[in-house]
């Protein structure tokens, strides 16, 4: 079964001849046809990948087809970004993201769900329905890059690409037992992108192992005359970073005094001797309450949403306003009055000001540590119709996370507990500083191999 | 929280068009995010600066020279368009004048 | 009666003649494409996932323009989004400047005074409408090959104390911006498109009205100095029966010579300015500012009091041939070439102005200085008629000629005037001059 195996093991497998695009693309196909209507995951199939597969075979990615989340442009597939207000939306261009990996000779496999406009993480707002959790149907798959990490987790895709504005690639690859990273903001593109919140949002790999999403970070890392907040920091090796020691390495353990986390809290810290094991330096650290960071957060991404989707009226391309769903409705108002005059300066420069404090937070943590550690998602995934309980449940889903988000600082998960009963994943998040995602790796890649948890490591576990 | 959200001038604002009753449902999931929003008052944040970009960038700028490669013909700009003629993109026509 | 003075600011956009738009590399053209649609991209055309990136060019012309107006320059500066809804601007929102405009407070110079600049910023401009009806319904035909094009916006305070000092401030001000050559102005095409902010107020008094009338969309200086004089008698009238006059946007209707009511400003629209988070800001040194200063050309105001002192043109003739930027360039160098040829600059300069030679920019300095020495060149005269002419004149002129005999010597003058005459052409005063006394010896 082809589409059970991980992005690195295809690459050599077709470079050795071992196997062909055509097996490939049967398993996977045969995959996706068996499970996508039930769980919802890809939007748009691109009907030509096989063909162009076959014009990529000399190039580094060899024709492997990827699964990119519906809110890349891709030229000439259609994009929806799971609203119905781009409908009928067939780019006349391609995202920088996609243009990179083409010109490295992957091919896209189709367009994923997600949570319409990234607004959540659930993928329960989507207007083309939710997106369900491989692992167990009964349960979300997180989001708001629900559809792409549910498409590595059911081995309907090799790998896939995602975006995060806040947890919106780490949380679903928490939920759905698969490896997410969110790079620096800046490291990568947003060329291309439906912007959610332009001030945080992040492309990144979904995978199923750490080396795989190395692999695809190599290829979309880096400058981009198109992107005016695109880094020019040099790009690392990023599958350099892999089978490192993490002896001596200082790794501070933050968000465990969350209250609600109950059973959760006792399962993480029961992997933490893992880098104990491994002669890294693990203590517990005090960092600012993230709870901060949600009101921050919000207003400046609602802030940010409200202006950012100001250009759908229906003109140009799409439908009018009238198509908007609810949630993205409620985000553009609260957003519109958050910027609105007399409002500004108590909602949106405050913001700003808690956000600054975050970068000092963080700032005098990694004086002290080298990586830092916490549960991505307070707990398990919910169970389908969680996200209708509350206005706020992305953001409340995402608190973990919102402060690396908003800070830029990359992150990434990696699966760190399998419930044997409900199937259903815990997830570690690592973040580093701004522009070490080599750090990060090598202690998520550490933990990968030295633990059992990754479903794609130890195939009985699946 | 004491200031409601003056729904509908906000929708007006949004120009997002919503009926009476998506009015009331509005109003109580701006409540419960106000809540959320308004605890942003009480962190101290006296002396701090803000920080809109947190890439630290500066004087990034283009050079003054045309991109051929990525501008649209005529075809592929229109190609999406919901209404055209001629060459143009159509609206109903907007009464006022600015 | 109480007597009014006005109280004015203008507010003037000017498209950039950069090669591409404000954000993006699609060619800067609008006015000559030959067809709608043709210049645009992702980003200027608000497609989902466009992003915008600063045009060094446009950023450097505008603070030229702030340095040529003796500005002071933001050192530290930002783009803000504004926000608003038309189908005319493709994202939702325009990138402008708020609260950090690139230059301030500056001065103008006009002959009806001081003008002082309050703020330059740049920003993008709006696709173009045309309104049509088509099958019966009324729409709106959108063009995006303006979309984008960098716009520089100035702003004045209001100092503006007359309709022609208005006119003068726009001009001087279009000048400036074709001298430093980074806009062409066609106020036809809305190259260069001019509002003003009109109040009066009973003379002798200084605060700034309550109110103030913005009248927008003019695209002429003679649209302008007829909208500002009408503005005057009609708040003239309200303000005499007591009332204020609203606040408002008005428009100039040529044709039937006043400006009509376009839209109610009740309070200040409502943009949700915040900064752009897509555009990382600017930062300036003292060396980029420096070397900006160094590259301004000369401008018509230093230009001019240069070819005064130099070459003592008269300010009648300065004023004319200092208008454009290439008949400026082209004038100083027939000077220059003139005076070292001993050819007085003033009179070239009276004979271009006033058509004695023809003369055109497209002509060659020395082609110029040749016509005109021959304009004065005087003609050849047969030996033999000018003795002719001479006795003649000696002759009908026996009172004149004894007074000169008698010693009155200035008669002379009397003389060489009727000989002059006789002949008709412009003969050498000297030869006349000679002939004549010795005819009278």
């Amino acid at each position: 079964m082809l589409n059970t195996l991980t992005l690195s093991q295809v690459l050599k497998k077709l470079k050795n001849k071992e196997i062909s695009h055509k097996e490939l693309f049967a398993d996977l196909g045969a995959a996706t046809a068996a499970q996508n209507k039930k769980l919802n995951v890809f939007l748009t199939m691109n009907e030509n990948a096989e063909i162009e597969a076959e014009t990529a075979l000399g190039k580094t990615l060899m024709g492997v087809p990827l699964a990119v989340k519906d809110n890349f442009c891709t030229q000439g597939i259609r994009t929806t970004a799971s609203s119905t207000v781009l409908d009928t939306f067939i780019p006349p261009y391609d995202s920088t993201v996609s243009r990179k990996l083409k010109e490295a000779g992957a091919v896209i496999q189709g367009k994923t769900n997600m949570d319409a406009w990234a607004h959540g993480s659930s993928t329960e707002t989507s207007q083309y329905g939710r997106t369900l959790n491989p692992r167990n149907p009964e349960y979300l798959p997180g989001g708001s890059s629900g559809g792409s990490a549910a498409a590595v987790a059911a081995d309907m895709s090799i790998a896939a690409i995602g975006s995060e504005t806040a947890g919106s690639i780490r949380q679903p690859s928490a939920w759905c037992g698969t490896v997410g990273l969110k790079p620096t903001y800046g490291r990568v593109s947003r060329y291309g992108v439906v912007a959610m919140a332009s001030s945080t949002d992040s492309p990144g790999p979904i995978t199923k192992t750490v080396e795989d999403a190395t692999i695809v970070l190599n290829h979309i890392a880096g400058h981009d005359e198109y992107d005016a907040t695109s880094s020019q920091t040099p790009i690392d090796n990023y599958t350099a970073a892999l089978d490192q020691s993490i002896a001596g390495l200082k790794v501070g353990v933050i968000y465990m005094d969350i209250p609600g986390l109950a059973e959760v809290k006792s399962l993480f810290e029961s992997q933490l001797k893992v880098f104990e094991e491994l002669g890294a330096h693990v203590e517990y650290a005090n960092a600012m309450d993230p709870n901060h960071a949600v009101g921050a957060y919000t207003v400046v991404q609602r802030a940010e949403v409200s202006s950012n989707l100001g250009r759908f009226t229906g003109v140009r391309y799409g439908e009018d306003r009238s198509y908007f769903g609810d949630e993205a409705k409620r985000r553009i108002m609260l957003g519109t009055y958050i910027l609105s005059k007399g409002y500004s300066d108590q909602y949106y420069v405050m913001a700003q000001k808690v956000r600054t404090l975050f970068l000092q937070d963080f700032v005098q943590l990694f004086q002290k540590y080298d990586v830092l550690i916490s549960l991505t998602s307070p707990g398990f995934a919910k169970k389908v119709g969680a996200s209708e309980a509350s206005a706020m449940f992305g953001e409340l889903e995402d608190m973990l996370v919102e402060p690396s988000s908003i800070t830029g600082l990359p992150g990434m998960n990696v699966p760190c507990y399998r419930d044997p009963k409900t199937n259903l994943y815990l997830g570690m998040n690592i973040m580093a500083p701004m522009w070490h995602e080599s750090k990060m790796i090598s202690v998520a890649d550490a933990f990968e191999k030295h633990t059992n948890w990754n479903p794609w490591r130890n195939a009985e576990q699946k | 929280m004491k200031n409601q959200i003056p729904v509908s001038h906000i929708a007006q604002l949004a120009n997002i068009p919503i009926t009476k009753d998506e009015e009331l449902r509005l109003e109580s999931a701006f409540e419960e995010t106000l809540t959320v929003v308004e605890k942003l008052q009480s962190i101290d944040v006296q002396d701090v600066e803000p920080t809109f970009q947190v890439t630290g960038l500066e004087n990034v700028m283009r050079e003054d020279i045309v991109d051929e490669k990525r501008m649209f013909s005529q075809e592929q700009a229109l190609a999406n368009a919901r209404a055209q003629h001629d060459g143009f993109f159509v609206v109903p026509q907007v009464i006022s004048q600015d | 009666m109480t007597a009014y003075e006005l109280v004015c600011g203008m507010e003037v956009h000017a498209e950039l003649k950069t090669k591409t738009k404000m954000f993006c590399g699609c060619k800067n053209d609008p006015f000559h494409a030959t067809k709608p649609n043709i210049y645009t991209c992702p980003v200027c055309l608000g497609m989902p996932g466009g992003l915008p990136v600063a045009n060094k060019t446009a950023i450097e012309w505008t603070i030229k323009l702030g340095l040529a107006l003796n500005c002071k320059i933001n050192v530290f500066s930002h783009f803000d989004r504004k926000n608003y809804f038309y189908p005319d601007l493709a994202k939702g929102y325009q990138i402008s400047q708020y609260d950090q405009p690139f230059c301030y407070n500056g001065k103008l110079e006009t002959e009806y005074g001081t003008v002082r600049i309050h703020r330059i910023h740049l920003e993008e401009d709006t696709a173009k409408l045309q309104h049509k009806t088509i099958n019966g319904e009324k729409v709106s035909l959108i063009d995006f090959n303006r979309s984008s094009v960098p716009l520089i916006e100035i702003v004045t305070e209001p100092d503006l104390k007359s309709p022609e000092h208005a006119k003068a401030y726009g001009k001087a001000l279009r000048q400036i911006l074709r001298f430093l050559d980074i806009a062409d102005c066609d106020m036809e095409q809305g190259g260069m498109r001019l509002e003003a902010n009109i109040s009066i107020r009973p003379i002798g008094t200084t605060e700034l009205p309550s109110y103030k009338v913005e009248v927008k969309n003019i695209n002429s200086f003679r649209f302008l100095e007829k909208a500002v004089s009408y503005e005057m008698k009609r708040q003239e009238i309200q303000l005499n029966k007591g009332v204020t006059p609203i606040q408002e946007t008005r428009g100039w209707d040529d044709a039937k010579s006043e400006t009509y009511s376009q839209r109610v400003k009740e309070d200040a629209e409502d943009y949700r300015y915040f900064p752009d988070p897509d555009l990382p800001p600017l930062r300036f040194t003292d060396e980029h500012i420096n070397g900006w200063c160094a590259e301004l050309p000369e401008l018509p105001a230093a230009l001019k009091a240069r070819w005064s002192t130099d070459y003592a043109i008269d300010s009648k003739y300065a004023q004319v041939l200092s208008e454009e930027k290439e008949t400026a360039s082209w004038a100083d160098q027939i000077f220059a070439a003139a005076a070292k040829q001993n050819v007085k600059p003033n009179a070239i300069a009276n004979a271009i102005v006033n058509k004695k030679i023809s003369a055109v920019v497209s002509d060659e300095v020395e082609r110029v200085i040749v016509a005109f020495v021959a304009l004065n060149q005087h003609e050849r005269v047969d030996e033999a008629e000018l003795t002719q002419i001479v006795s003649s004149v000696v002759s009908e002129n026996a009172d004149a000629v004894a007074q000169y005999k008698a010693g009155k010597v200035q008669v002379l003058g009397f003389l060489m005037g009727q000989v002059q005459k006789k002949i008709g052409k412009k003969v050498d005063v000297q030869i006349v001059k000679s002939a004549l006394k010795n005819a009278l010896k």
